[in-house]
């Protein structure tokens, strides 16, 4: 068991970190150079300004028609990306390994903290959950790989969050943690979690066409 | 049955039939690769890729709302129907797909945009129905109304069939009809050299010149330096590009700017009509690898803002009647003409009552983007798929509806017959010559 802990937290978190950084770039390589290739007028509408312009507005709560319209969503979603991202970085257990291992450390969320954040994260995936199977337009818009990218976000955080209150055998909750957090690196640029690198870039364009060319907000 | 399911059964479109008849599953698998992993690239990918199934687009989507919110005519559902299929089954689908994606991209999609602005990745999904039809263009299923007028443009240059001897007797008759109202009235032909040239769709000359004579009037009346060119060219409109037939697209637009060049002018003015702008401020520019239009193009509507701002424009006394005004999708979420529209629309009218939503967040006409020219057999299905806008304008109260676009003004025509709301519809340069100073009024 300890032996298995130690080669799930030690060659496969590095294998994991590897494929989830190597993988963004090459996403991120083979987008702009798939643009070049057939679509390189994309590069002479892209505006810094407008392209800011769109991805600031669409980060900021209720700052977007379709977020007023569905105020529910709009919390969840944002409490949850936050979270999301915020949780992991911060949580004093990461940090003490990277301070065991690389000898570096920053501030970190207090513990009460980040045990709240984890479930809100986990709500935030019960109530997408909810969301695909009860309202019909999102229903219909599902499908199975829908539930298998959830479970691959929701299960680092349930994990977490029962190793952390001991809940089921500690050490077993914690090789599962270990193992889904890096299943979700890994998916993060070979799945539908790639929007985390593309929304980016999605924005940025038709940001730009709508301010630069239309003259308009897009939001 | 619902309203909507009764008319939209037994939709029977003979070029889609005939086509259904021959389409090989080789010549599918051909056009969908030459589309999907050919002519596109990385707005595709990002946008398959990036889409996590949220729906939240839906309700941007005037058919969607119309439909009382069936998922299947959702944006991201008719993506579901029509692209996700076709690259799940690797271009191995059926000729009764291709069929059906026809149908969806070709009339239950008016590629107004609206929900781009829903999407929280700013996903195009009026660009993936148009992709749509590209595909079902290279397999030949196209509807049949509007391969037709498609096949007009790549035979006559222009819209409607019209011959260079009617365009020009046309032009002559207005001529001569307005000058009875104003005897030195001209409608200068090819003057080279002009400031403008005036440039109009199809339909114009066909069945609506007295908006030629509005025109006309309107130039004459401030000394504009205008021509008309009398060689094809004068056609701005562009429904091969809604038939996705690009090559076509960029012929006919060619065709437009080259004959500008010739008359050596400053800039183009164009009639109020919406897809044409959008043709030669955006889709068709870029084909021929301009990122704006290589000459400027001016719409109506920023015309009229600009002659009334110069003090150019005298009106007698301001329209009396309640107005409200339809902003169409690719001059205002096109080409950011709202507050334009609505300072010549104040300046002119006395009682001006805005719709709800409005500007670029205005619902679609449901007739825009090729749709009303898909024709008779459609007709029923995208009058009732357009409720929510037959209920936007009934909440208004006014008693004519303005619409600076001829798909918009067509499309509203029949929901206003259909859904009896009882409203004149017109268009601004009507509303400007019934109340601009005239010569006998001086």
């Amino acid at each position: 068991m300890h032996s298995l802990y130690n080669f799930v937290s030690g060659p496969l978190a590095w294998i994991a970190f590897l494929v989830f950084i190597g993988g963004s770039l090459y996403k991120v390589y083979t987008l702009i150079t798939l643009t070049y290739q057939k679509e390189s007028f994309i590069f002479t509408y892209m505006s810094f300004k407008y392209g800011l312009r769109s991805i600031g507005r669409w980060l900021t709560p209720f700052g977007t028609g379709n977020m007023k319209e569905n105020p529910v969503m709009t919390v969840v979603t944002f409490a949850f990306h936050l979270c999301l991202f915020i949780t992991p970085i911060f949580l004093l257990a990461h940090i003490i390994l990277w301070d065991e291992s690389f000898n570096i450390s920053w501030w970190s969320l207090p513990e009460q903290i980040a045990d709240i954040f984890t479930l809100v994260v986990i709500a935030g995936c019960v109530y997408f959950l909810y969301r695909r199977l009860t309202i019909p337009t999102v229903k219909y818009l599902t499908s199975p790989s829908d539930f298998g990218l959830l479970a691959i976000v929701a299960a680092p955080f349930i994990t977490g969050f029962l190793a952390y209150h001991q809940v089921f055998d500690y050490q077993l909750m914690m090789i599962l943690h270990v193992v889904s957090g890096e299943l979700m690196l890994v998916a993060i640029p070979f799945t539908r979690l790639s929007h985390m690198i593309y929304s980016a870039f999605t924005r940025a364009y038709i940001g730009s066409e709508f301010g630069g060319v239309r003259h308009v907000k897009d939001w | 049955m619902s309203e909507p399911e009764k008319a939209t059964k037994a939709i029977i479109d003979d070029n889609l039939e005939r086509c259904l008849a021959g389409l090989t599953k080789e010549r599918i698998k051909k056009s969908i690769d030459k589309v999907l992993k050919g002519e596109a690239g990385a707005r595709l990918k990002s946008y398959v890729e990036t889409c996590v199934h949220c729906g939240l687009c839906s309700e941007a989507c005037h058919i969607y709302l119309s439909r009382d919110k069936d998922p299947a005519v959702s944006p991201a559902g008719k993506v579901k129907r029509t692209i996700w299929e076709m690259i799940r089954k690797d271009g191995d689908v059926s000729p009764e797909f291709i069929k059906e994606a026809s149908i969806i991209a070709s009339t239950e999609c008016n590629a107004c945009k609206r929900c781009v602005m829903y999407c929280p990745f700013g996903i195009d999904v009026g660009y993936l129905m148009l992709t749509v039809r590209r595909i079902c263009h290279l397999c030949g299923m196209t509807p049949m109304y509007i391969q037709d007028t498609a096949h007009s443009h790549a035979v006559t240059m222009n819209q409607m069939w019209v011959k260079e001897d009617e365009w020009i007797d046309t032009l002559q008759w207005q001529e001569e009809e307005a000058q009875a109202e104003m005897p030195d009235l001209r409608i200068p032909l090819d003057k080279e050299g002009s400031e403008i040239m005036y440039s109009v769709i199809g339909p114009e000359p066909k069945f609506l010149a007295h908006l030629l004579y509005n025109m006309a009037f309107i130039f004459n009346s401030i000394d504009a330096d205008w021509t008309m060119p009398s060689t094809p060219g004068w056609d701005n409109s562009d429904m091969a590009m809604y038939t996705c037939d690009n090559e076509i697209m960029g012929r006919v637009k060619r065709e437009h700017f080259d004959t500008a060049a010739r008359l050596k002018v400053k800039r183009i003015v164009m009639g109020e009509c919406g897809h044409a702008f959008r043709s030669v401020y955006d889709m068709g520019n870029r084909w021929l690898s301009w990122k704006m239009p290589p000459i400027p193009i001016v719409h109506a509507i920023d015309y009229y803002a600009e002659i009334i701002k110069a003090g150019k424009l005298k009106i007698k006394e301001k329209y009396k009647k309640k107005v409200t005004l339809h902003d169409p999708c690719n001059v205002i979420r096109g080409g950011g003409l709202a507050e334009k529209a609505r300072y010549v629309v104040n300046f002119l009218c006395e009682d001006f009552v805005e719709m709800i939503p409005n500007r670029e967040h205005n619902y679609c006409c449901n007739a825009g983007g090729g749709v009303i020219n898909c024709g008779p057999p459609f007709k029923n299905k995208r009058v009732v798929e357009n409720r929510v806008k037959a209920e936007q304008l009934k909440a208004t109260g006014a008693e004519v509806l303005i619409s600076p676009c001829h798909n918009c003004h067509s499309g509203l025509e029949d929901i206003n017959e259909h859904y009896k709301l009882g409203m004149e519809i017109k268009f601004i340069s009507e509303i400007i010559y019934e109340v601009m100073e005239k010569p006998e009024s001086e």
